[in-house]
């Protein structure tokens, strides 16, 4: 028989516990106390019951993950794995949740499950994705007892029948349940579709259960095309709409949500054809308005604007012909005016105005000499002002 | 699956629509273009409202239970 060494067998016990994988997934009812929080964060504490008890550890990682610690004294229940600490080869439950006794191990359980599922990201926001506008093929999934499949189609119906519905059934509620609904979401997801609607439907049971199983859960996540959930009542919620893309609070409203209602189908055509023919109408308009331009221009070219304009150019000359012609008669009148200036200092009668007189015969002759004229004829003298008239009564050499 | 379904062809007709009262919106056309654009508009906005008019559901199911 060999020794072992106290090591080998802490490691061997320590493999033994945690390889096994045997106490890995445990739900544990019992009592905190010796409850500590050391400063490292690390809380150590015993579970224990009526008859026996447990160390138990919570790693401060999952500790910060708990809203509320559990205090001496009361009632949790606790999910963790079995722990061997080889250094003192003392057994320990490793918890990573922690809940009180009250919300009962299914709620518990559903919570842990929940933590799990949001720490992987599934419920995440950013996976959501938006439910088509226009969806060809709805797939439902859903029981064919329930009501809620002939309210869906019902509603499908009226809002939008242009669709194509494809049926794929499974049973909602008992423990073939989920295994039924994830065969479903499967054969639709085969289908060639646009949308999912996974519905429950009321119903009498309260049953949930299998919209909260973790295999229906992670397919539903798993849906190549948006997914809507009309499970249940408004104010159930399951894990299952948590990881939709879509939640609806029962089946109508998902297919309410899936079908957009005719009549705004309808009012969607009335306002492009009425756009049309504002479009239309305004095109005539602009046609018209471009008629008009095009007159305006031809009119411009119109021949009787020409002969306006040959009318205006003679106009234009027979103006400037005036206005040469007075000027020419203006010098004139000037140079005239000039000549009868000089003229008029060369006339007899400015020598008259000096004093002296032409004396004339009756036939009109200028007197120069005096033998000109007898004793006794008579003549004209001519003086600045007036005639007059004389008889000559001698003459001298 | 290889009739015609509806919804697409609803769409299809639908898109034509708007790019037509899209077309005649912009202008840059010849009247007889937006007469005859207008027309085509007027013909698909019936066909798409006949096409709301004459839908029936149709549900077909996978698989049994």
């Amino acid at each position: 028989m060999r020794a072992f060494t106290v090591s080998d067998l802490n490691s061997a016990l320590r493999a033994h516990l945690e390889d096994e994988g045997l106490f890995f997934d445990i739900w544990l009812l019992a009592e905190v106390v010796e409850f500590r929080r050391y400063p490292s964060g690390h809380c150590y504490f015993t579970l224990k019951d009526e008859h026996a008890s447990i160390r138990a550890v919570l790693w401060r990682s999952k500790a910060e993950q708990i809203v509320a610690l559990p205090a001496n004294g009361e009632a949790v229940l606790a999910h963790g794995r079995i722990g061997f600490y080889e250094a003192r080869g003392e057994l320990q439950f490793v918890v990573d949740q922690i809940v009180p006794a009250g919300v009962g191990l299914i709620n518990a359980q559903l919570e842990h499950l929940r933590a799990r599922l949001e720490a992987e990201g599934l419920f995440d926001e950013r996976r959501k994705r938006p439910l088509p506008v226009l969806p060809r093929r709805i797939g439902i999934v859903t029981s064919l007892q329930a009501a809620a499949l002939q309210d869906m189609l019902t509603i499908l119906r009226r809002r939008y029948p242009l669709a194509e519905v494809i049926l794929s059934p499974c049973l909602v509620q008992g423990e073939l349940a989920p295994a039924s609904i994830v065969a479903a979401l499967r054969r639709a997801y085969a289908e060639p579709l646009d949308v999912i609607i996974l519905a429950r439907g009321g119903g009498a049971s309260d049953d949930l259960s299998a919209f909260n199983d973790e295999q229906v859960v992670r397919t539903v996540a798993a849906s190549p095309v948006p997914i809507i959930t009309g499970v249940g009542h408004e104010t159930d919620t399951t894990l299952v709409d948590a990881v939709a893309d879509v939640r609806a609070p029962t089946p109508s409203a998902a297919a309410e949500l899936v079908a957009p209602p005719l009549a705004d189908l309808r009012q969607r055509i009335t306002e492009l054809r009425e756009r049309a023919e504002v479009a239309l109408l305004t095109g005539i308009d602009a046609q018209r308005s471009e008629v008009a331009r095009q007159r305006l221009l031809l009119q411009r070219h119109h021949p009787r604007r020409r002969l306006d304009a040959a009318r205006q150019t003679i106009d234009d000359l027979m103006l400037r012909l005036d206005r040469a012609f007075s000027r020419w008669l203006q010098l004139e009148r000037t140079r005239l005016h000039g000549l009868h200036s000089r003229l008029n200092t060369l006339s007899p009668q400015a020598t008259l105005a000096r004093g002296y007189a032409i004396a004339q015969r009756t036939d009109g002759r200028v007197i120069t000499d005096s033998s000109q004229v007898q004793t006794g004829e008579r003549i004209a003298l001519t003086l600045r002002a007036g005639i007059v008239h004389a008889t000559v009564e001698s003459t001298n050499e | 699956m290889s009739e015609p379904n509806p919804v697409e062809q609803y769409e299809r007709l639908l898109a034509e629509l708007q790019q037509i009262v899209e077309r005649l919106e912009r202008g840059e056309l010849s009247l007889a273009e937006a007469l005859h654009l207008y027309e085509r508009g007027a013909e698909l906005a019936a066909i798409c409202q006949q096409l709301l008019d004459m839908a029936e559901l149709r549900v077909r199911q996978i698989a049994d239970v």
